[in-house]
């Protein structure tokens, strides 16, 4: 999902931003994030509902930005990683504090934060980042 | 009918400087500072906390105490000086993260350090007047102090959350406000840094109205000094809230465990409802704590408080005041300056 983007695009992603409300196809249980419309499993025979995922999950790969892209530049460096939340799917998000605390397979849940923000103007982003569970 | 604290939650960023590092780079005696204003070290919030982070994380926590489904909540009031819009209110993306009904009163409040209890006092109304079933009320800040500033030794990032409703775990025995018009601290618009008149701030200001609000309180409840067991008192530094409560005629023993501002700064808004919480994760039933805050400009609202069975059930719900305090990580200077933005890049 873009962070930089235009009012009515952040708009409408609040929810899974914020919140990390993603989806669930009630037909086979499997759980979305990004939120899907649609199972691509159950097919029509799917129903989506919304699904509040807890924030909890364990590193599964993650990567140092040293060299960031626009609006990233003064929290370098920083953690990328894919998590694996509990519920059952996977998300990339930023990991907060020491990257060298940072390992595969530890645990860590959500915290809200800023992303970005788009000039001294503009938009501040919001959302979701996660943190390392000492 | 008995109307009172459902649920509270504070948090508090987890990186600190001490008086030392920032005495050190002004070139200012750092033992006759701590000794001055009784204060160690301060919080800083990192590059992306701000009021509205500290905000959500701080009513999350009173969600989990409260235990109650967020869409009961009728109103949010957030009292900050340094709410991140100008226009655009806070309370607008912390109800979006938390989850509340859109059918909800929400307004941003501003009066100094005194805006998160003047948002307890607009929710503990409504409730009373049957309006609403809930309010949440937050006082939160990422506090403004210009560098080499007498502020910058203080000024600190945290901030609590109140649920307000019926079947409390601290029963709201009543309020009492004190307000004049008296210019001790302020900040023009689109001002970055905040301006004050030094010693002024003392008498007429901090003291005038935290000891009229706390003794008029205590007249119009026909409570004593001997009824409280703890004190809580608007914290801009150590030295004023200890001698405010020698002045009250109270025992420093009972200011002790809200005295917050020793380890992590004065949080502004968010100071004597961080202390609050500081002493409701001890309290135990039949507990009476008085709280007074105070906002320059200026004012003073007092509040008493009657502790429930209810705490003990609640109190385990959520990380604690101390968990936020003393999980810490300090930094030097140049970290604070980056931090706090005040390196432009």
């Amino acid at each position: 999902m873009p962070y930089k983007s235009s009012v009515p695009l952040f708009w409408r992603l609040k929810d899974a931003k914020y919140s990390l409300v993603g989806t669930k196809c009630i037909t086979c249980n499997q759980v979305f994030f990004p939120p899907a419309d649609f199972c691509p499993q159950c097919r029509r025979k799917g129903k989506i509902e919304k699904f509040q995922f807890s924030g909890n999950g364990e590193v599964v790969s993650y990567t140092v930005i040293r060299v960031a892209p626009e609006g990233f530049e003064k929290y370098v460096p920083y953690v990328v990683a894919i998590i694996q939340l509990d519920e059952g799917t996977r998300i990339s998000g930023q990991i907060i504090g020491d990257i060298n605390k940072v390992e595969i397979e530890k645990r860590v849940k959500s915290v809200f934060r800023r992303i970005t923000e788009d000039n001294d103007q503009g938009l501040i982003h919001y959302g979701i980042k996660f943190e390392i569970v000492d | 009918m008995v109307i009172g604290i459902v649920g509270y939650g504070a948090y508090v960023p987890k990186y600190r400087i001490t008086i030392d590092e920032i005495a050190k780079v002004w070139g200012q005696d750092a033992q006759a500072l701590r000794k001055g204003l009784l204060v160690e070290e301060k919080s800083v919030p990192a590059m992306d906390e701000d009021t509205i982070t500290i905000s959500v994380e701080a009513a999350r926590n009173a969600l989990l105490r409260a235990g109650i489904d967020p869409i009961k909540i009728g109103a949010l009031y957030i009292g900050s000086e340094s709410h991140p819009y100008a226009v655009k209110s806070s309370g607008t993306i912390v109800a979006q993260a938390l989850g509340l009904s859109t059918n909800l009163m929400v307004a941003d409040f501003e009066f100094a350090c005194k805006a998160g209890t003047a948002a307890m006092q607009c929710c503990y109304g409504l409730v009373k007047a049957g309006e609403i079933e809930y309010g949440l009320a937050i006082g939160a800040d990422t506090s403004q102090g210009r560098p080499g500033d007498a502020l910058e030794y203080t000024a600190g990032a945290g901030g609590a959350a109140y649920i307000i409703g019926k079947d409390p775990l601290a029963e709201l025995e009543g309020t009492f406000s004190y307000t004049t018009d008296t210019t001790d601290f302020w900040r023009r618009d689109g001002e970055k840094y905040p301006s004050h008149g030094a010693r002024f701030s003392g008498h007429p200001g901090y003291f005038t109205h935290v000891l009229s609000a706390s003794k008029g309180l205590m007249k119009k409840l026909s409570l004593k000094v001997e009824d409280f067991d703890y004190v809580v008192l608007h914290m801009p530094n150590g030295k004023f809230p200890t001698n405010a409560c020698k002045l009250l005629g109270f025992p420093l023993e009972k200011l002790e465990t809200s005295l917050v501002v020793k380890r992590m700064g004065n949080c502004y808004s968010g100071s004597s409802p961080v202390g609050l919480s500081a002493v409701l994760d001890v309290a135990k039933p039949g507990n009476r704590i008085l709280m007074t805050s105070y906002g320059s400009g200026a004012g003073s609202d007092s509040f008493s408080f009657l502790v429930t069975d209810k705490i003990l059930e609640r109190q385990n719900k959520a990380p604690t005041t101390e968990n936020y305090i003393s999980k810490k990580e300090n930094i030097d200077y140049g970290n604070y300056v980056k931090f706090r933005g005040k390196l432009k890049l």
